[in-house]
């Protein structure tokens, strides 16, 4: 099992269109990927409803964890993903 | 021969012919719902009707504008959402029918949001939006909401939602009726500003079938169902002698002997700028600023702000521009300047008390306008929403001086600085009446209540006795005092408001020509006449028939 930590760059937290982003990265990974806030129990990072449940504001870090071929490689991806500033972008 | 009439209340002009689109009210599960005999049959319900609701929402980002299309996206997503889907088969498995399962894994999930509050919380609206489809979907019933227009179409609904309103598409709906609505309720405003036609408190609209023809009349108030040819012939002959009538003036509001009163437009964003710079016009009697913020999970940076702000000044070159600060609170919360529950939010912390709690946003507000003023080198006027007292004039003129800013006012909207104007105006260089709100403290009745809608009426005696105080007080400061509420785009009432004495009349674009022309009828001292009449009248219908019937026929042809 791979897992990496990353911190919150999305001024506004993991919410909105930074969330769904996020999401539609992890879906397309087509693994089983988790993430949780520190201590926390894990969610489900394809369900856009878990991850914003999970109510990661900007600045604070969340684990990532993904099982199977090329694990690493997506959890990589996904945390680049997550270190930038999403909601500053535009598109 | 034309059938039924519905009548109702006219708020925004013109007149439109076209097939009735229903708009459903949102669904609640039947409370007589069956627990499911097959759970696996029951699960495939759910999961179908998720699937649908996802598919019928990418329908519609596929037509949406660019504006819209990602929030639908966004949607779809939570439609399709595994967690949702399982949480709602959990429920299926512990006994609950379809209908209810889904309802309960929306509820689970909008509590989760709301716990977290501030820009979290705001999802809960989309998250509800998809379990109130999924729900209709399973019943087998319309799903809520506006449906997806193919045509020209009058939309009829209980009421509509201000973002409803907002999302119409303008090039397709001609009409807009709705059962419930006042006056000054927000689907009138919008429509008023995006130049539909509206009837409000129409009678059984909501029974009116899907497809049938109905004329709408939006000065009448009138609805009438398959309108016969003579019908539809006198609403043409009325709407071109009226169209006539309007275009024979232009330029500069004035009456008839020349007395200049200043046609300005209400407008709450750049859209609406470009609109109404366009059109003939004195500029701007009042920009809400609100919806620089409203949407915005943090405060907006000082040069985030004067960018909005330029692009809503450029439209009107050295026209003038007068900008209401933040009016938030109340009805309209803030993520990021949320102080709390109030028992009673419209009595409570906001427009400019709830800017004292937080100054900093006044000043930044204030220091991005000096920006954009210099910028554009626009003719920019500041004014303070829900001021009641001396004090707080004299404190929100100070910070507007600090910023640099050359004009400060207030707006009246409070009966106590209506009543105290001579003394609030003398801190300040123009007050502008809220109509709408001024209307609302005085008659102790919320705005929003529509079948309280006749305490409301803009003719009510006692609200044009207030008027007519702080123009008095204004006169005696010698500070110009115009209406920037609802009451100033109604032909007739304006005249009364002319010869109350404003100085200037802010409404919705779409109502500047008829104001315009009924002005230019009448001189001012007729004006001054036709407001004893209104003030001398005992009741508001008896004050609006009264001046009604004293103002000249010409008018009267048009209305």
């Amino acid at each position: 099992m791979s897992q990496r930590t990353v911190t919150i760059a999305s001024s506004v937290g993991l919410h909105a269109r930074p969330a769904a982003l996020f999401v539609e990265a992890a879906q397309g990974t087509g693994l089983d990927v988790e993430i949780a806030r520190a201590g926390e129990d894990p969610v489900d990072a394809t369900s856009i409803l878990g991850v914003m449940a999970l109510g990661a504001k900007h600045g604070e870090e969340v684990v990532l964890t993904a099982d199977g071929e090329g694990a690493d490689a997506a959890l990589e991806t996904l945390v680049a993903l997550l270190s930038r500033d999403l909601d500053a972008e535009e598109g | 021969m034309s059938g039924d009439t519905r009548h109702g209340v006219g708020v925004s002009p013109g007149t439109a012919v076209g097939p009735v689109v229903q708009v459903a009210p949102p669904v609640r599960p039947p409370a007589d719902e069956p627990a499911p005999a097959d759970a696996g049959a029951a699960t495939d319900l759910v999961l179908e009707a998720l699937a649908s609701v996802a598919a019928d929402l990418d329908d519609r980002a596929a037509a949406a504008s660019e504006h819209a299309r990602p929030i639908l996206k966004a949607t779809a997503m939570i439609a399709r959402d595994k967690g949702l889907a399982k949480a709602a088969g959990k429920h299926v498995g512990a006994g609950l029918g379809p209908a209810h399962a889904i309802a309960a894994a929306v509820d689970e999930y909008a509590a989760q949001f709301e716990a977290l509050g501030g820009y979290f919380a705001e999802r809960v609206t989309d998250l509800r939006d998809v379990g109130n489809r999924a729900v209709a979907a399973v019943l087998g019933v319309p799903a809520p909401g506006v449906p997806v227009l193919t045509g020209p179409s009058v939309i009829v609904a209980e009421d509509l939602a201000p973002a409803e309103t907002a999302a119409l598409d303008r090039a397709l709906v001609v009409a807009i009726v709705t059962e419930a609505g006042g006056r000054t309720s927000h689907t009138a405003i919008l429509a008023a500003q995006m130049g539909i036609p509206a009837a409000v408190q129409v009678h059984g609209a909501c029974a009116i079938p899907a497809g049938t023809t109905v004329a709408v009349d939006g000065d009448a108030g009138a609805v009438t169902l398959d309108p016969d040819l003579e019908l539809l012939e006198a609403q043409r002959v009325r709407r071109e002698r009226r169209a006539a009538a309007l275009a024979s003036v232009s330029g500069p509001g004035a009456t008839r002997d020349g007395h200049a009163i200043a046609l300005l437009a209400n407008i709450g964003g750049v859209d609406d700028a470009v609109a109404a710079g366009a059109q003939d016009l004195e500029g701007v009697g009042l920009f809400r600023t609100e919806f620089v913020y409203l949407s915005a999970p943090t405060m907006p940076t000082v040069e985030e702000q004067a960018e909005v702000y330029r692009g809503v000044l450029a439209p009107f070159g050295s026209r003038r521009v007068v900008v209401r600060t933040l009016d938030a609170g109340a009805d309209k919360p803030l993520a990021f300047a949320d102080l709390g529950e109030e028992e009673n939010p419209a009595l409570g912390r906001r427009g400019l008390r709830l800017c004292q709690a937080r100054p900093e946003l006044i000043d930044s507000q204030l220091e991005a306008l000096a920006i954009a003023a210099r910028d554009t080198g626009a003719d920019v006027r500041v004014m303070a929403p829900m001021v009641a007292t001396v004090e707080e004039a004299r404190w929100f003129a100070s910070r507007v001086r600090a910023a640099g800013l050359p004009k400060a006012g207030v707006m009246i909207e409070v009966p106590a600085a209506a009543l105290r104007s001579r003394h609030v105006l003398a801190e300040v260089d123009f007050g502008s009446l809220g109509t709408n709100d001024l209307a609302q403290y005085t008659m102790a009745t919320d705005r929003m209540a529509g079948e309280l809608s006749d305490l409301l009426d803009p003719w009510q005696p006692a609200v044009l006795d207030v008027v007519a105080a702080a123009c008095a007080g204004g006169a005696w400061a010698g500070k110009p005092v115009g209406v920037c509420g609802e009451s100033g785009g109604d032909p007739l009432l304006a005249l009364v408001l002319a010869g109350l004495g404003v100085a200037s009349l802010s409404m919705a674009p779409s109502k500047v020509p008829a104001v315009r022309y009924a002005l230019s009828l009448h001189t001012h001292d007729e004006c001054r006449a036709l407001a004893e009449l209104a003030r001398g009248a005992a009741t508001a219908a008896e004050a609006h028939e009264a001046v009604r019937a004293a103002a000249r026929e010409e008018l009267a042809a048009i209305l």
